[in-house]
């Protein structure tokens, strides 16, 4: 294995899985994955939005607490897809896309009921749109069910809406803040605690209807604020479409492409992402109107991106890239969900609905990295491979001669697994 | 567990928000324990001290405002005016035994409404994302100090800095030989990120193991009050550390507000008690600061809830606090006085309640203020809070 292949499978892909075949031409190899389509073919089994949505309702009927209770299962079928696409998927680049995405458009089970619906959400809001317009993806997420409960849109009222007049409701400008700050422009752009109120109104009566035959997202005329709006500058009729047209304005604004590229870079090259590199990858999204394919393309020309690998590995991405490095046997298999708890990174938990940091400082702190050591030395007893033989597959050219010295000191094969995957060079990517 | 964005600590958190509860601890040479609470979300001042006394209450705030104190689920007494959550049973009984100081009307030096940026500010002491926190920078400007100490999976940016910190927490794993992650260390020796981080990490497991061999494990190892706990174990060594930091989330109630803000304000006061209980005598050397990253909207949103505000309360406790009434000025809900015509109107400035303890208790030199809080302006350390 060259560099540039070692490069691409662990900066650009989630590490490489056991002794897969390597790509003859790497760059093509990811460039590929962004223009050919989605091969996941999920188990139609999956719940759909409407599914979860039909499930939680019948919940709220039942009148069970907020747990997961009914809702459990579909929950849980739907970790246990995902997360095994990310453990053997064959188009690595695309999988990182999607989650991505994903945490950039954080929904969090921690509120809003959302256990039934953050499955679908992501296979119906994002996956799709990881290489089409920025727009399409905006638009597919603000009007999902997920998101619109997980901040609160769901029940944010127009005060001046018949609904608002009759039952004395207001706005809730949660979703219309961390729409502006975190999802488009973000806080540089420039805008005012009115423009927040502004966009609040906008969306007002974009909500959820469970009681119907497939529940899903519903404009509510009666809970929508009336009247003409003003956004940055810009005015939206009521209605509807003065939402859509808004989100539009908001995907398209330079701000947001600034603010997309910044992202990007910084999750795929560093954490203080070269100034050079997010001036190309903005320049990409504008005068494509926010082509996230040809954007993610642009990542792979990067020079910047070619540098020696110096991110550290989130929890997720650490543990997914040494499950696939072990490619332990299925009698030996671990839950991937089961130890992101406890190495800081609960699946689809994030704290907060900026999502998980992008970091080294945020992850790098003493007994976090001490329990990355402890789990790696219980999976690393589930594997017979030979330490060796796994650090040339999955560093090639990578691995440090003082690692492969500690390798070859080891007392066991256990003690060398888990030195190999927690050396420095295991853990960036 | 959980892990917050800007640190998890130690385990705790299920209990807090869903799980997100954390300490970190940092050593300083003096017998005075300072802990901070960092309440991430924004807590509502106005509900957690209520000042029911305020005309303008009622109209603003409607069915958020919870009965006068004596009536059925009302506010616990303050004397008057405020009433505290009645979720806050234990630090009523901190307040009235004096070691419990509420200031009202309480902001930071910024004006941003977005958690994570005001989060970064209240962190940094300034106006801008720094790489290390206040509390950091102080422990550093202390005479003669210790090597540090800390306790946590992750440590948060008020701690991070120069002064070295190292977290602890309970793990579940089989444990490694220690020989074992001696190599491991040294294998990450030379490595500029991970190398300093492993050692530390060992260190603290060393360190910290036996003075936390105390705990009776009852219950979850991870809830609030076992965290709470073992900040105070550690913090009431002779020899241990003498700055502390939890962390919570689970303020942000946008909906709801009512039903959700019990659980956390449950957690905050099991937490109190539980610190002041493991401190032991120490307590009465202790001074706590609660703090958010603002307040909330005084009116109720749509939703049950509020949205994100300026000014909220601050708590100051513990046994070296002069405590048993609000502090604070109070800048009155009505007449125009709302700040932007939405949120309460700050008349105290965190910083200076921190410059306060920092300056008063822990004995941090008055002159390396500036550096603690850079920018501070004519901004000056808040005097009275601690006993005579």
């Amino acid at each position: 294995m060259d560099t540039v292949t070692a490069h691409a499978l662990i900066r650009f892909g989630l590490g490489r899985r056991g002794e897969q075949p390597l790509p003859t031409e790497p760059v093509a190899w990811l460039q590929n994955q962004v223009e050919a389509d989605d091969a996941v073919a999920w188990d139609p089994k999956l719940p759909t939005t409407a599914d979860g949505l039909t499930v939680l309702r019948e919940q709220y009927k039942l009148n069970l607490p907020q747990g997961p209770a009914l809702v459990d299962p579909l929950f849980r079928a739907d970790v246990a897809a995902q997360t095994a696409q990310l453990l053997t998927t064959d188009a690595p680049f695309r999988e990182r896309l999607v989650w991505f995405w994903a945490n950039h458009f954080t929904v969090s089970i921690r509120q809003g009921g959302t256990n039934a619906t953050i499955g679908p959400y992501i296979r119906e809001a994002i996956r799709p749109n990881v290489t089409g317009p920025f727009y399409a993806m905006l638009l597919a997420v603000m009007r999902h069910p997920a998101m619109l409960m997980y901040l609160d849109n769901n029940a944010s009222v127009g005060p001046n809406s018949v609904v608002g007049r009759a039952q004395k409701r207001g706005l809730n400008e949660n979703l219309a803040r961390e729409c502006m700050e975190l999802h488009t422009v973000g806080l540089g752009a420039g805008y005012s605690q009115t423009d927040v109120t502004a966009f609040a109104g906008i969306i007002s009566g974009w909500s959820v209807e469970l009681n119907r035959l497939f529940p899903g997202f519903q404009f509510r005329e009666g809970a929508h604020e009336p009247g003409m709006k003003t956004l940055m500058g810009r005015r939206f009729p009521p209605g509807e479409a003065g939402g859509i047209a808004a989100l539009e304005f908001l995907a398209h604004h330079p701000a947001t492409h600034r603010h997309l590229a910044t992202r990007l870079v910084r999750h795929f090259v560093g954490d203080e992402p070269p100034e050079g590199a997010v001036r190309t990858i903005e320049g990409v999204l504008r005068d494509t109107g926010g082509d996230l394919g040809a954007a993610s393309v642009a990542l792979l020309h990067l020079e910047a991106a070619w540098t020696p690998l110096t991110k550290l590995r989130s929890p997720l991405d650490y543990a997914v890239a040494t499950l696939r490095a072990l490619d332990l046997p299925a009698d030996k298999q671990v839950a991937l969900q089961g130890v992101l708890g406890s190495l800081g990174q609960p699946l689809w938990t994030a704290p907060l609905p900026n999502g998980w940091s992008d970091m080294a400082s945020e992850w790098a702190a003493p007994e976090a990295m001490m329990r990355r050591v402890d789990w790696t030395y219980s999976v690393a007893g589930r594997s017979e491979r030979d330490a060796m033989e796994v650090a040339e597959a999955s560093l090639g050219p990578l691995l440090r001669p003082r690692t492969r010295e500690a390798l070859r000191g080891a007392g066991s094969r256990r003690d060398a697994m888990t030195l190999l995957l927690t050396s420095p060079e295991f853990q960036r990517r | 567990m959980q892990i917050s964005r800007r640190s998890a600590l130690l385990g705790l958190s299920s209990a807090w928000s869903v799980g997100r509860a954390s300490i970190a601890l940092a050593d300083a040479p003096t017998q005075k324990r300072l802990v901070v609470v960092i309440l991430r979300g924004a807590l509502d001042g106005l509900a957690a001290v209520t000042p029911y006394g305020d005309p303008a209450l009622a109209g603003l705030r409607g069915a958020l405002v919870l009965p006068e104190p004596g009536r059925p689920g009302g506010l616990l007494d303050m004397g008057g005016f405020f009433g505290l959550h009645p979720a806050l049973e234990g630090m009523h009984a901190l307040y009235a035994a004096g070691q419990l100081l509420p200031v009202h009307a309480v902001a930071g030096g910024y004006r941003s409404r977005s958690h994570f940026d005001a989060q970064d500010y209240m962190e940094s002491g300034a106006e801008q994302r720094l790489s290390s926190g206040w509390l950091n920078r102080a422990v550093e400007a202390m005479p003669g100090k210790r090597a540090a100490l800390s306790v946590g999976v992750t440590v948060p940016l008020v701690l991070r800095g120069a002064a070295g910190v190292g977290t602890y927490a309970p793990t579940g794993y089989q444990a490694l030989a220690p020989d074992l992650y001696a190599r491991v260390a040294d294998l990450a020796h030379d490595d500029a990120l991970l190398g300093p981080v492993l050692a530390e990490g060992l260190k603290d497991r060393g360190f910290s193991g036996g003075v936390l061999a105390g705990m009776t494990p009852s219950g979850d190892r991870n809830s609030v009050a076992n965290v709470a706990g073992a900040a105070g174990r550690l913090l009431a060594a002779a020899d241990g550390p003498r700055v502390a930091v939890l962390e919570g989330g689970g303020w942000d109630t946008h909906a709801g507000q009512l039903q959700r803000l019990v659980g956390p304000l449950k957690q905050l006061d099991i937490g109190m008690v539980a610190l002041k209980t493991a401190l032991g005598p120490a307590w009465e050397q202790t001074a706590v600061l609660v703090m958010t990253e603002f307040g909330r909207t005084v009116r109720v949103n749509g939703t049950g809830g509020t949205d994100h505000g300026t000014a909220g309360v601050a708590f100051v406790a513990g046994g070296a606090v002069a405590g048993g009434r609000v502090a604070g000025t109070w800048p009155g809900l009505g007449g125009g006085k709302l700040f932007e015509d939405r949120d309460l109107s700050p008349t105290t400035d965190l910083r200076s309640l921190a410059m306060g303890l920092l300056v008063g208790h822990l004995g941090v030199p008055a002159s390396a203020m500036p550096v603690v809080f850079p920018g501070l302006g004519g901004v000056t350390a808040e005097g009275g809070l601690l006993r005579a």
